[in-house]
């Protein structure tokens, strides 16, 4: 793993970066995948996982299961709660993505809630996550200007560092979320939380805009995407579209082949 | 305005009474979803608006006077005391305010603020139901929407409180997610905030939550210490030898701990539940047994498990049934300016009918835990000592569970 890779979502040197630009030159743009890691246990987390990559995922977002998540609507609520309750250990996370680089090549982005890795050591953390074949993190509660230490342990590491950009957020800030993101920035489709919506709001497509105006070139528009046309129509204007609820929800209902089809279904919309 | 300079870079105080966030030493802080970092923004710049604007004091004091009922009396309470050493007792009839707690000042404070930056709709999460009595009641006196976010469990516990908030106007929304108690009702309500966040103020309860709430909060039930910290010297002539509270969140603790914060010869002691004792994992004693960790979107001291995920806190009250604690009482427990001691469910309900039977006050079960706290203390301190207790509100809302308690209800004393 390279450890010179530039900051600023603006360079597309990270491992994150180059799969999204890959995506686009082939495709209409990335597919990002999201699942928690431990549901429906850790085994199967881990198929299900390497079966999105083999139906179409151009970059894995692995959720880690925490008590207290403020941004995640019912289905990925319900599917989290039950990994803690079967067990969820916070190192799991790096069995999960050793498991899953040893059989598909793709990057590896972990979705956590900020307590988690501080309490872990954001050090160790960081340590641990690269030494695993991990790619970054996506930090759904932990902003920039509250991040330093994650900042400085991304520096030394080379991690990833995906940041989220909201459409409240003031310019000022999306500068300060485009400057420090590494990968992409994580564009917040609409107010509220994860969860899939039948009408994705337009201030997506405004958002990425101003996002582009202030030097983003990887967005990926995130938050209530759950059809082929949804990516289709997100891949228009951005970079790479983000599915969770979607996903959780066909784990949960089908198993592995029922998360594969969906996968499937969903990646068509990433056709140009 | 924005966060940056304005919230994030801090001086240091030279009173401990000043210390104005986001940080408290290591505590504090903004850990939150970028989509509310806006509110939050606009939060703090209208309350930094609000704080330098003599119509805004001059509007919340005519309401405390016209409708909360400050200033709020001081009680002594001689027989009560007798069990407590001999020490004399005063308590902060912070009970007496409208809706029976100290919660009311919060809430004013936040919902004139609330209405200055144009929010029609305030929700609140409750535990005990006090804080959302509150809201409610605000809610209806300024006409706007009110959502309040309550753990099932404690729906049941503090019946009489939902009704008091469905009279009132409000809906309340059960919450099953998580442990059904009063931390989840802060991620519901979290949750509510950030998909209405344009037309909803988010009234939170207590000195926690991601800043400015601590900041903000605090300086609205500050007043109840400053009021107290001049009834005491009016009647005793000197300053109290210790000042105690019960400690949930923090609000009521703060509000009459900050008054008394650079006075370094008043003790300052918060009591946190210790439900079946902090030797069993059934507690909720997060300063005493608990370690630095990010909750709700500030770094405080936290129940957690090694991974950091956030523990089943346990208390007989709902008001104190919250596995953190707010970042300034986190700060002045490590400077070691204010202690914090656990009380088990069995004290605070000895304390509770102590304070019946001896002075004709039934406190809340929250309150309950401070008087138990003054039983102890007392003891230790000896006959010479005045201590000033923050009554933080009145019992009606436990009567149904004090009266199980004591097999005191008819059902249940003709049994
Ligand atoms: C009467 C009373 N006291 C205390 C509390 C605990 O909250 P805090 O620690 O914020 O004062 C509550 C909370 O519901 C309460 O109703």
């Amino acid at each position: 793993m390279s450890l010179d890779r530039t900051v600023g979502a603006r360079t597309a040197a990270s491992p994150t970066g180059t799969a999204i630009a890959a995506a686009r030159e082939q495709r209409a743009g990335a597919f990002i995948g999201y699942l928690p890691v431990g549901f429906p246990n850790l085994a199967e987390s881990i198929d299900a996982a390497v079966a999105l990559v083999e139906n179409g995922v151009d970059v894995l977002e692995l959720g880690v299961p925490y008590s207290d998540p403020v941004m995640d609507g019912p289905v990925i609520q319900k599917a989290t709660q039950t990994a803690l309750e079967a067990g969820f250990r916070l190192r799991d996370v790096f069995t999960a993505v050793e498991g899953i680089r040893s059989r598909v090549d793709v990057p590896i982005l972990l979705m956590t809630y900020w307590n988690p890795v501080v309490q872990y050591g954001v050090e160790r953390f960081a340590t641990d996550l690269l030494s695993a074949g991990g790619a970054g993190l996506i930090t759904p509660d932990l902003t920039v200007d509250s991040g330093a230490e994650w900042l400085t342990e991304s520096e030394r590491t080379g991690l990833d560092r995906v940041f989220l950009a909201a459409p409240t957020s003031t310019e000022e800030r999306l500068r300060l979320a485009v400057e420090n993101s590494r990968g992409f920035v994580y564009t917040v489709s609409t107010m509220g939380i994860t969860g899939a919506r039948a009408d994705l709001d337009a201030a997506a497509r405004t958002l990425v805009a101003r996002l582009r105006e202030v030097g983003a070139d990887s967005s990926c528009v995130g938050i209530g995407v759950s059809t082929p046309e949804q990516i289709a129509e997100i891949l228009g204007y951005a970079d790479g579209a983000i599915v969770g609820s979607e996903l959780v929800r066909a784990l949960a209902q089908d198993g592995v082949q029922g998360v594969a089809r969906v996968a499937a279904h969903l990646a068509t919309g990433t056709v140009r | 305005m924005t966060s940056l300079s304005e919230s994030f870079v801090g001086t240091p105080a030279t009173h401990l009474r000043d210390e104005e966030g986001p940080f408290f030493g290591e505590f504090g802080g903004r850990f939150m979803p970028e989509s509310l970092i806006a509110a939050l923004d606009e939060l703090s710049a209208a309350y930094a608006e609000a704080k330098l604007d003599p119509e805004f004091h001059r509007e919340l004091a005519e309401l405390h006077a016209t409708y909360t009922g400050r200033p709020s009396i001081i009680t002594e309470v001689p027989r009560f005391a007798q069990h407590a050493g001999g020490a004399r007792i005063l308590l902060k009839r912070e009970d007496l305010n409208h809706t029976g707690s100290h919660k009311i000042n919060n809430v004013l404070g936040q919902a004139l603020i609330a209405r200055r930056i144009g929010k029609t709709r305030l929700i609140a999460e409750t535990g005990a139901g006090q804080h959302g009595v509150a809201t409610a009641t605000a809610a209806a006196l300024f006409g706007m929407e009110c959502v309040v976010y309550m753990g099932e469990v404690d729906t049941e516990r503090q019946a009489l409180n939902v009704a008091r908030m469905r009279l009132l106007g409000a809906t309340v929304i059960p919450v099953t997610a998580g442990t059904r108690t009063l931390k989840d009702a802060l991620n519901e309500a979290f949750r509510d905030w950030v998909a209405n966040v344009e037309n909803t103020h988010y009234l939170l309860g207590t000195v926690a939550g991601p800043h400015p709430f601590p900041v903000m909060v605090r300086d609205f039930v500050k007043v109840i210490g400053e009021e107290a910290r001049q009834q005491v010297i009016d009647l005793t002539g000197a300053l109290p030898t210790a000042v105690i509270a019960c400690v949930g969140g923090g609000s009521n603790a703060i509000g009459i701990f900050h008054a008394f914060l650079d006075d370094p010869e008043v003790q300052l002691i918060g009591y946190e539940a210790g439900g079946d004792g902090v030797d069993t994992p059934r507690h909720a004693s997060s300063i005493t047994m608990g370690r630095p960790g990010v909750l709700h979107g500030t770094r405080t001291m936290l129940l957690q498990d090694e991974d950091g995920q956030t523990v089943d806190s346990h208390s007989i009250s709902a008001g104190l049934d919250y596995p953190g604690v707010g970042p300034e009482h986190a700060w002045l427990s490590s400077i070691g300016r204010a202690d914090y001691r656990p009380i088990t469910d069995r004290a605070a309900m000895a304390a509770f009918r102590l304070l019946c039977t001896t002075e004709g006050i039934i406190p809340a079960i929250e309150t309950a835990h401070a008087l138990a706290g003054a039983l102890e203390l007392g003891r230790e301190l000896g006959p010479d000592a005045t201590i000033l207790i923050n009554l933080s509100g009145r019992g009606d809302k436990d009567v149904e569970t004090a009266g199980r308690y004591f097999g005191v209800l008819d059902a249940e004393a003709a049994k």
